[in-house]
């Protein structure tokens, strides 16, 4: 049989290598085998594991011909200060080549909190812009026609309250809710666990969630509703089979929530979106992309019965690695950010967002934000990465380590269903403890250089501080706070007021859906805060359990 | 024997982020601190009182959200309001170095930026803690 003679001939090879790493050691921390052969793969079934791309189990890609009719959307990450400051930048991004939005909110926003809230200060458009009402939406996305570009909003816990503000002003650019399309991110399991801008406790915010679902399936039908991210447990230390086998296991508990809630799966599962890390490792990366599209496929069909073929699809979006941006010599995170845009794209990504290279330092500069745009265009158009549907299938060493971040991930979901499910999970801090034990031990590792991290810990230079760093104005609190003062005194206060009570009777119907009563809160120009605060009243809030 | 130095590490503001913080945590803990997290999303208020309740030797706070010019400043100023003026307390995160003589001007001792080691944070509170 082939298979004895290449066993023979392994051993031999083998046998070779061990004198030779008598003279000439290997390095240190190699996580993976030396070799890969068709030893490493069995009996490797095509058909089962890999098929075609768009088809189960979607292994090398969700669409038929992948890049080659058209690339993947190039979606940067941008937001700070006002809105009239972040529609500046928006406007810029498209007329620069960009395909999409992706919005960032400062933090009281991302917390529910208008940017006159004590909690608010220092925090008014720092990391994101501060959206406070539906006219600094209005302003955001001015001269932006939202019928012709797709918005991904970096929202969760008041994911629904920013949607309800992005419907309404395409209903005032005269733009359908059935002509929208974008992505919220809606993901609060991830915010409890790794992420923290969580407000209600886990039930109220599961049932906001699944309201989303029911509202879009009926009303906003291709609108990603959720975007399931690996993102931010990647970000917070997790492994590349953590990244994915959480992720998913939050993803599993999503659809159990809708399920219970009385949604039929396939109505709402082809609007499930996923979000992962690109990370340093480009090959690591590579098979957990395709693993992971293997491991939603099945959980779909075997596990909820979907019959539609576009619930088994696990679409994704990615973003490069923040985290391995280095504040040392940041020219190299240009290199950083290129390699991690190979491999999200040899991995069959649908959008991306590059990072720029001084994000170790503050946020973005307009250059520094063109160039890592400019490395998506690149890696599309000139390096040949995008002409053939999932290049690397059938590398050995690729699809052993598919299965192998599979494997991972199945042993992972069955731990997290043995304790009872993800939110259970996160509630005992499980998974938050495993994600924290593999940062620590990549720190240990960086800190021993088992682990080299260029700049860093070898080839250090002595270097000049980085000048022309972005600095947002330490005003815009202020200028927020003026807004917003203008609004109260302008608005139809007594509207606001009974739309605010309709939404607290609506929040203590459990059976109720809050997506229409949110809606008309946001019309009469309620705020968030007021919005949430209403929330907040009947649901509480979520106390995070802190392990160390 | 001599008295364990106490470190309270808290993360300030609205800011979510918090690997370095727990990194820190532990890596404190693994030389011989005592250590106390108080997870995230804390109030000035909250950190000056907890910094007084848990009677720390050393305040430890991280940041990444911009925030710090505002926030490290006035945990600074609480700290002194409550008679506690002894602590050393210490900052770190995404913090421009421009930022920095600011910072230690209103009484944060020492910042930590990215790509730190967390030894050379355990060697800078062995030598400076009175």
């Amino acid at each position: 049989m082939a298979n004895e003679s290449l066993k023979a001939k392994m051993e031999a090879y083998t046998a070779k290598v061990e004198k030779s790493l008598a003279k000439r050691p290997e390095r240190v921390n190699l996580a993976h085998n030396r070799l890969y052969t068709p030893l490493d793969l069995g009996d490797f079934d095509y058909e089962a594991k890999l098929g075609f791309p768009g088809e189960y189990p979607f292994t090398r890609g969700v669409q038929p011909t992948m890049y080659r009719g058209r690339f993947w959307t190039m979606r940067m990450y941008a937001g700070f200060s006002t809105a009239e400051e972040s529609n500046k930048r928006y406007r810029y991004l498209l007329e620069s080549g960009g395909t999409g939005l992706s919005c960032a909110f400062d933090l009281p926003t991302q917390i529910g909190y208008d940017s006159d809230d004590p909690i608010s200060e220092g925090e008014v458009g720092k990391v994101g812009v501060a959206i406070d009402s539906l006219r600094d939406m209005e302003i955001l996305f001015d001269q932006i026609d939202l019928g012709k570009v797709s918005t991904s909003m970096t929202i969760n816990a008041p994911a629904s309250v920013l949607l309800a503000m992005y419907i309404a002003v395409a209903e005032k650019q005269g733009v359908t809710p059935d002509k929208l399309n974008g992505t919220i991110q809606n993901d609060i399991l991830k915010e409890y666990a790794a992420r923290g801008t969580y407000i209600f406790p886990p039930k109220p915010s599961m049932r906001l969630i699944t309201n989303i679902f029911e509202y879009c399936s009926k009303n906003v039908p291709n609108w990603n509703t959720i975007s399931i991210s690996g993102y931010h447990i990647r970000e917070a230390g997790s492994t590349a089979s953590q990244e994915i086998a959480f992720t998913i296991a939050d993803g599993i508990a999503y659809v159990d929530a809708a399920i219970k809630a009385g949604l039929n799966v396939d109505d709402f599962a082809g609007r499930l979106s996923f979000f992962w890390n690109a990370h340093n490792n480009v090959l690591e990366e590579v098979a957990k992309f395709r693993a992971s599209r293997r491991v939603w496929s099945k959980v779909m069909k075997e596990r909820f019965g979907a019959t539609n073929p576009k619930s088994w699809m696990l679409r994704v979006h990615t973003q490069t690695a923040g985290s391995m941006l280095t504040a040392q010599q940041p020219d190299n995170n240009i290199v950083r950010v290129a390699l991690q845009t190979a491999a999200a794209v040899l991995g069959g990504t649908q959008s991306l967002h590059t990072n720029s290279k001084d994000e170790a330092l503050a946020l973005p500069t307009e250059d520094s934000v063109r160039i890592a745009l400019r490395t998506q265009q690149i890696v599309a158009y000139e390096s040949g990465l995008a002409d053939v549907v999932d290049p690397l299938g059938g590398s050995y060493y690729v699809e052993a380590l598919t299965d192998q971040i599979e494997k991972e991930c199945w042993d992972y979901i069955k731990k997290i269903d043995d304790l009872g499910g993800a939110v259970v999970a996160i509630e005992k801090g499980y998974i938050q403890k495993e994600i924290q034990d593999s940062a620590y031990k990549w720190q240990m590792d960086v800190e021993t250089k088992k682990r080299v991290i260029v700049g860093v810990n070898q080839f250090q230079i002595k270097e000049k501080a980085p000048e022309g760093l972005l600095r947002v104005d330490s005003s815009v609190g202020d200028f927020q706070k003026q807004k917003l003062a203008k609004l109260k005194a302008e608005r139809d206060n007594a509207a606001v007021q009974a739309k605010l009570a309709a939404l607290e009777t609506a929040c203590k119907d459990e059976h109720a859906n809050l997506m229409p009563f949110i809606l008309d809160a946001v019309r009469v120009y309620a705020t968030l805060g007021e919005i949430c605060g209403v929330m907040r009243k009947v649901f509480g809030l979520y106390e995070a359990h802190t392990t160390l | 024997m001599e008295k364990r130095i106490r470190v309270l590490v808290a993360k300030p503001g609205l800011d979510g982020h918090d690997r370095g913080a727990k990194v820190v945590a532990r890596a404190l803990r693994d030389a011989g601190f005592e250590v106390v997290y108080t997870g995230i999303r804390l109030t000035p208020e909250q950190i000056a009182e907890a910094a007084l309740q848990e009677d720390v030797d050393v305040v430890a706070m991280s940041l990444l959200s911009g925030a710090h010019n505002t926030l490290f400043p006035k945990v600074v100023t609480l700290l002194k309001e409550k008679g506690a003026a002894g602590k050393l307390i210490i900052g770190g995160g995404v913090i421009p170095d421009a930022d920095i003589p600011g910072l230690k001007a209103a009484g944060v001792s020492e910042v930590f930026t990215p790509g730190t080691p967390t030894n050379s944070i355990v060697d800078y509170i062995k030598a400076n803690v009175k």
